[in-house]
């Protein structure tokens, strides 16, 4: 087989290997997703952040607005200090709440932004205020056999 | 037989292993150092990229098909126990751009371009074409062995991006057209788990090294075969197995490195 037929083949064969590659970063990942859009960053304090991850999604009204940056364990108030990068073009009122919800039963965990009125906006490096803790499942079970086992006593008596 | 004899053998046996490992690192770092000649005659890797790459093609994409075709099949009988057949997109693609793309097609390309450059360069020894060619003052390591080397190292992550995109078409086959699972959440339940650098990138890595490995070994055995035609088929042999056990060894110890779950 000469040169240029060797060439032309290689060059198929690198041509479709690219494309692959393409087409699992495109079609497969989700390079294409607005991910990293502008952001502007801000901070919300959380009891219990339960099993959030970095990385994991902002959500308000079931829309993604901004992803999980960073995620510390602050030694003076011990809580975890969290921090969000919020999409440019979306503003929350000073007033927002900030919850931490799983996606399905066993779905993943994001944070859930519930807008409130106040007119004034928060700005980039503000602290959302109202926050709520995740659900941590065994807590919620022990609250639920705690009250049975007292209205059983109560029924008793 | 004694018992000195036996302990005789074995001493040889290890210090015949761990000469070979020695010649062969050292045969790695003189491919590499000679490898200037590959890139600036650059016709005679793309000719080795041909007879690795192209001829390794069609092996590589049926058997993606396949692969994905039964991952679609299994994953979906196991998930729909769980009433989350949607989420068979993510399995399959995960399954393959992780493990099964870089691990299945390096697997077949040892056996498929390996054992053929093992041969190769074997025959070339028997027939005495690199003695001939040290004669003419040319040296074989730089005309023969780097271009097959670096043919090696490029056609690797090129064929295991093939395989894994044939198998996501062949899951996305049976799954979506054949089983009827809601297309738009096979897609979209994919592009939202599948991440750009954490699991595509680790897997052309993956690829990368494996390609490194296995033409590293399919040259050394070729280079280092007895002059003879048992010689020949005796390293073509350990070729695959040697590079067979290599790639799944690498496999482990990447995968713990790059997959810890953060």
């Amino acid at each position: 087989m000469n040169r240029a037929a060797i060439d032309l083949w290689v060059g198929i064969f690198v041509a479709l290997g690219l494309g692959a590659l393409l087409f699992l970063a495109l079609k497969a990942g989700n390079l294409t997703a607005t991910d990293v859009g502008e952001t502007y960053a801000l901070q919300a304090r959380f009891d219990n952040i339960g099993g959030l991850k970095v990385r994991a999604p902002v959500k308000s009204a079931g829309v993604v607005v901004g992803r999980v940056g960073e995620i510390r364990f602050d030694t003076e108030t011990y809580t975890a200090l969290v921090g969000l990068n919020i999409d440019k073009r979306y503003r929350f009122p000073r007033d927002t709440f900030a919850t931490i919800n799983t996606s399905g039963l066993l779905g993943e965990q994001y944070v859930g932004f519930e807008p409130g009125g106040d007119s004034e906006m928060l700005k980039p490096g503000d602290m959302v205020k109202k926050t709520q803790s995740a659900m941590v499942l065994e807590k919620l079970i022990s609250q639920f056999m705690f009250n049975k086992a007292s209205e059983d006593d109560s029924s008793k008596k | 037989m004694k018992a000195t004899d036996l302990l005789r053998r074995l001493g040889h046996f290890v210090t015949d292993r761990l000469w070979r490992l020695g010649f062969a690192s050292r045969f790695l770092m003189m491919t590499v150092l000679y490898s200037g000649t590959a890139l600036r005659r650059l016709h005679l890797t793309i000719r080795e990229v041909y007879f690795t790459g192209v001829l390794s093609l069609i092996i590589i994409l049926v058997s993606g098909l396949f692969v994905g075709m039964v991952l679609g099949l299994q994953g979906y009988d196991t998930l729909q126990r769980y009433g989350s057949s949607e989420a068979l997109g993510v399995l399959v693609a995960l399954s393959l751009v992780r493990e099964l793309g870089p691990v299945v097609a390096a697997l077949l390309f040892a056996s498929r371009a390996g054992s053929a450059i093992t041969a190769e360069i074997g025959l070339m020894k028997a027939t005495e074409q690199l003695s001939a060619m040290e004669m003419m003052a040319v040296n074989p390591i730089a005309r023969v062995i780097a271009p097959r080397f670096w043919a090696g190292v490029v056609s690797m992550p090129l064929l295991a991006a093939l395989f894994s995109a044939m198998g996501i078409f062949g899951g996305y086959l049976v799954g979506v057209q054949l089983i009827g699972v809601d297309a738009g959440s096979f897609w979209s339940q994919m592009q939202a788990a599948v991440d750009f650098r954490q699991d595509i990138m680790n897997g052309v890595i993956k690829s990368v090294v494996f390609g490194a490995i296995i033409s590293w070994i399919a040259v050394f055995e070729g280079y280092d075969a007895e002059p003879t035609a048992e010689g020949v088929s005796g390293a073509t042999t350990r070729t695959v197995v040697t590079s067979s056990l290599a790639i799944l060894a690498a496999d482990f110890v990447l995968t713990a490195f790059m997959f810890r779950g953060e």
